[in-house]
């Protein structure tokens, strides 16, 4: 690889990785508003970034953290370690041991008056300065000690102070005066920031961009169901899942939809089923163990063919698990958890502002085939932020095909040779049907027979296996003989990974898959043209995806799989090293900045 | 009903186990916690002879608070899992308890059918008229107009009547307490305990964090000025015209329990001539 | 309507009573800010529990008594011994002048009860007995009120935290 291809692939990789900055403290100190602030500040001044959270048990006043990275392109996964961590104070900060990963050039800023870090900071070999957080803002009447930390980590970060006070005075909901000391204390920090030696601020911020968004995965999902026509969710409250239906109850308001609260999953899923044999795309939310719930209703569909979409915020399982943090463990249960032969959608988005995309794909589809599909989101992308472009719309849109009013013997279940059948509205005269989830004939009546039976499993899988996906179903990247194939929030971390790996000469392709199910052979045999060896990763401890793809696909000789569970985020460079260790290369390093 | 025999001497704080509850400080599940513990060492049952089963939320996580066999299930099914236990282990003391959302909500046709079967248990559930642990929803016994992210403005839907379900469903014994009171708690507990058949125990216990108006409730709670009755149509009456503040047994009924243990007494026939019927 | 001790053994086992529920009250107070990571207060309220306790210790060794003596019913003024911080009371956020007014309004509460005890009492040594009880909680209130004078007042912010509350099940 020439010279001038390295330095580039090289600086490449350094704007790539940007500046993570993590904010940790407890019990009222505010670090999840400075992290949000921070984001806010970072998108006015023309960066781009993520936030993940994570936090204690408790409900309030527990230690918690801001995990931040910022950057002059999309980012979209967290990076391998932080440059700065602040802490406001260091109680029960060794929860966070392995989620705020230190290097010795990295700079840890605590409050003069806090006392001792815990070890794993020592440890590390990391540079600690300390400043007079709780002084400083104490000397600033009305003000917070998170407003000095935004203002350091703002500073550190390269962030203009007039984009700093903009995200501070944006959110502002209490007095004038109030906001005033906030900014002085906002500035104190700016100020202090200055003084800290070893400091290496980041420089990246330029003028305000326009067009771009602040955006958390559930949101984002939520807005791809309204863009893909969802005028109906049923909602049941569910860690990490809850704030994609909190934000639905009032933006479905405003476009004539309706949220409903269930009583629980089984009624949520049974309300969607209900909503759109009326007629209306519809649409719940929920995680593991409400899908797990779900699982009759969503038979239920299948068989009466009637399109929903739920999506799968996942989270640490099995059970109850561990529902605060991220993990990709639904898999096999979304494509093999129903009973009978059950086909249906799963889809899982890639990112956070895929979120969107995906969602409303997922719309179309089942409205367009009169079948459910499962959205695998997670955790990760559906609680964190990220500064993303202002998405395109991908124009996919709920276009169910009914039946006109007085069709001539019309049959419900009719078999056509697309699968699909001409869905009536109810209110259409003519048009009568029972929809059932027993087998049926064509018209709807309930059958034991054979004939029936056979028909009607051929129609619901022919009408999926037909339709064509287009090449919305993976992003497929790069080129050579090796294949990392993988699906959802992890993708980001792989992109970083194989970049690293190519600016070293190491050529590997991407397959991230967003249509799960059914399986397209044909789109990845074309994809997988010329591949030897293919590497199959995900976040869970049994190879969900790898087992999967086994099931359903014939890979190259020998597939290897690179698999861990939760909580802990896939990072980029773990990844690398998976990656060159299977590809047979010696341990690639970290870009330097 | 256990038959104890002669009470064993237990302090309250042999109930208590040494994990730190993550309750809001302020939580009233802190006192009803207590509360259980009093009631545990007013009947004088060793610790290793109770269990306590509870589904998902704030007020479900106290059995492992307690010194008790504890069982932490899913959403909404302690009941069930608690009338399992009790069904198939007779001789223990079972406990249910969890938070208003997780027993009317997704639990409310376990509580309608718990309360039918009259299995001998105790319920205690610690309403505090909100999801906590999911930040703060409508539950089934938050007041209609109730302002929340996931029904704003309110759910405008009739709040549920716990204590008249209950005994619309034949629960035997049904009572109300505020954690304000803890030894008020403590008696009811204990009498709950000691009643035969479902016994069911309603505590209002305060939301620090999601609904801090309910410091109110001190206020408004009073002593019940009748005493309990047997009746159920005057305890349906009484308990359907009152504030929802009235305090203490409000009903003490004489049904027959679940029949427990039947299955010991039966004689016992070998397997070998139980495959009788197949022989020709 | 409270009902009176009706012998000195009556009235001291309601006092033991008190200093022991109020021992548990600020154990388990200090317990749940710890968790909340407020360590100046936890510490305060552990303190507190340790003088309740010692002063329950103190009642057992004069009474003679080995183990504690039953409590009828209806004896408090309201739900709970008068010397116990009623539980809702507290907040993860409080600070320390807010924990020693707790304290002093506690005191005051206790102080008032024996006072009322003394006024109903049926007897000399009784009265007498709740006097002296009166007596020590008045120092007790003294000793809190020396106390607040010597923390900082409370901030006027103190119950702020940006940070919404987070769901963990």
């Amino acid at each position: 690889m020439g010279d001038a291809a390295t330095k580039a692939a090289i600086a490449e990789g350094a704007a790539q990785a940007g500046f993570a900055v993590a904010l940790a403290g407890s019990g009222g100190s505010g670090v999840m508003t400075a992290g949000t602030m921070l984001l806010e500040a970072a998108a006015r001044a023309g960066l781009f970034g993520l936030m993940v959270r994570t936090s204690g048990p408790q409900i309030r006043g527990g230690e918690a953290a801001a995990l931040m990275r910022l950057g002059t392109r999309q980012v979209e996964s967290l990076d391998d370690s932080f440059d700065v961590l602040l802490a406001i104070d260091w109680l029960n900060l060794n929860r966070f041991a392995d989620e705020i990963p230190l290097r010795p050039d990295s700079l840890v800023i605590g409050d003069v008056d806090a006392g001792e870090p815990p070890d794993f900071f020592k440890a590390s070999g990391a540079t600690l300065i300390t400043l007079p957080l709780k002084k400083m803002a104490k000397a600033i009447p009305g003000s917070w000690i998170n407003m000095v930390a935004l203002g350091i980590t703002g500073a550190l970060s390269g962030i203009p102070l007039a984009a700093l006070e903009q995200a501070v005075a944006a959110t502002w909901k209490k007095t004038p005066e109030g906001l005033q000391a906030n900014l002085t204390a906002l500035r104190a920090g700016v100020d202090a920031a200055a003084t800290v030696e070893r400091a290496r601020p980041f420089k990246g911020a330029t003028s305000i961009q326009a067009g771009r968004w602040l955006i958390s995965g559930n949101e984002a999902a939520g807005y791809g169901a309204l863009r893909g026509g969802v005028r109906f969710v049923a909602a049941y409250p569910i860690t990490p899942a809850t704030e994609l239906l909190e934000w639905m109850a009032p933006a479905l308001a405003k476009v004539g939809g309706t949220l409903l609260q269930a009583e629980d999953e089984l009624a949520s899923v049974n309300m969607i089923i209900g909503a759109s044999y009326g007629g209306v795309p519809s649409l719940t939310a929920t995680a593991g163990p409400g899908l797990a719930l779900m699982t009759e209703g969503i038979g239920l569909a299948v068989s009466a063919e009637v399109p929903i979409v739920v999506v799968d915020v996942m989270r640490g399982g099995p059970s109850t698990g561990i529902p605060a943090k991220s993990e990709q463990s639904d898999l096999s249960f979304a494509v093999s958890g129903l009973h009978g032969d059950a086909p249906r959608l799963v889809l899982a988005p890639t990112s956070i502002a895929d979120c969107l995309g995906t969602t409303q794909w997922a719309v179309q589809l089942a409205e367009a085939l009169q079948a459910p599909a499962i959205v695998l989101s997670d955790q990760l992308m559906g609680q964190s932020r990220a500064i993303i472009d202002a998405p395109a719309d991908n124009g996919a849109v709920a276009q169910r095909l009914t039946a006109p009013a007085n069709t001539p013997d019309y049959k419900r279940y009719r078999d056509t040779e697309s699968g699909v059948s001409p869905m009536a509205v109810p209110g259409t005269p003519g048009t009568v049907y029972t929809a059932d989830g027993l087998e049926h004939t064509e018209a709807g009546i309930p059958s034991s027979g054979a004939r029936d039976h056979r028909l009607q499993l051929d129609k619901r899988e022919r009408k999926l296996v037909r339709y064509d996906y287009g090449t919305r179903w993976a992003d497929i990247e790069g080129d050579g003989d090796l294949a990392v194939i993988t699906f959802g929030s992890i993708t980001s971390a792989i992109r970083e990974a194989l970049a690293r790996l190519r600016a070293r000469g190491i050529k590997v392709r991407l397959i991230a898959l967003r249509l799960l199910a059914p399986a397209q052979p044909r789109k990845l045999e074309a994809a997988l043209d010329g591949v030897r060896r293919v590497l199959v990763i995900e976040q869970n401890h049994s190879a969900q995806l790898y087992r999967y793809l086994r099931s359903v696909y014939d890979l190259p000789a020998r597939p290897a799989s690179f698999h861990r569970p939760g909580p802990l985020p896939l990072r980029p460079g773990e990844i690398c090293d998976a990656v060159a260790e299977w590809a047979g290369v010696q341990s690639v390093e970290k870009v330097p900045a | 009903m256990n038959d104890i025999g002669v009470p064993a001497i237990f302090t309250a704080a042999q109930y208590k186990s040494n994990y730190k509850p993550i309750w809001c400080p302020g939580c009233g599940d802190f006192t009803v916690l207590s509360a259980v513990t009093k009631a545990l060492a007013q009947v004088g049952l060793p610790p290793h002879e109770v269990a306590v089963v509870s589904g998902i939320g704030c007020s479900s996580r106290i059995p492992a608070y307690t010194t008790c066999y504890g069982f932490h299930g899913v959403h909404g099914r302690a009941l069930a899992a608690g009338t399992g236990l009790k069904v198939a282990r007779p001789d223990l003391t079972v406990l249910v308890a969890g938070g208003d959302g997780d027993g009317y909500s997704i639990g409310g046709n376990h509580f309608l059918h718990a309360c039918r079967r009259n299995v001998d248990m105790t319920y205690i559930v610690m309403d505090n008229h909100v999801y906590g642990m999911t930040k703060g929803q409508a539950s089934p016994t938050t007041e209609p107009d109730w302002d929340n992210k996931l029904s704003p403005g309110g759910t405008g839907i009739r709040a549920f009547h716990p204590l008249v379900i209950a005994l619309a469903s034949g629960a035997n014994f049904v009572a109300r307490g505020f954690s304000g009171d803890p030894n008020g708690c403590a008696d009811l507990i204990a009498q709950a305990i000691r009643h035969p058949g479902f016994s069911f125990v309603e505590i209002l216990s305060p939301c620090v964090t999601f609904r801090p108006e309910q410091r109110e409730w001190k206020q408004h709670v009073k002593p019940s000025p009748v005493a309990p009755t047997d009746d159920a149509a005057r305890a349906a009456r009484r308990i359907m015209t009152d504030d929802g503040f009235n305090i203490g047994v409000l009903y003490a009924g004489n049904r027959n329990p679940y029949p427990l243990g039947a299955a010991a007494g039966r004689p016992r026939v070998p397997l070998d001539d139980i495959a009788a019927e197949f022989a020709l | 309507m409270i009902t009176p001790p009706q012998t000195l053994d009556e009235l001291m086992a309601q006092a033991l009573a008190i200093e022991r529920a109020a021992a548990e009250r600020y154990a388990e107070f200090a317990d749940a800010m710890d968790t909340h990571n407020n360590r100046e207060v936890a510490q305060l309220f552990r303190t507190m529990a340790g003088y309740e306790a010692k002063h329950a210790q103190q009642i057992m060794e004069e009474m003679g008594w080995v183990e504690t003596p039953a409590m009828p019913a209806g004896v408090w003024p309201s739900f709970e011994p008068p010397e116990s911080v009623p539980m809702e009371e507290v907040h993860y956020l409080m600070q320390p002048w807010h924990a020693l007014q707790l304290a002093l309004a506690a005191e005051q509460r206790a102080e008032a009860f024996f006072a009322e005890l003394a006024r109903v009492a049926t007897d000399g040594p009784l009265r007498a007995a709740a006097l002296q009880l009166q007596e020590e909680e008045r120092e007790h209130v003294a000793l809190v009120q020396s106390w607040i004078a010597k923390v900082p007042p409370a901030d006027a912010d103190w119950a702020n935290d940006p940070d919404p509350p987070r769901y963990t099940d």
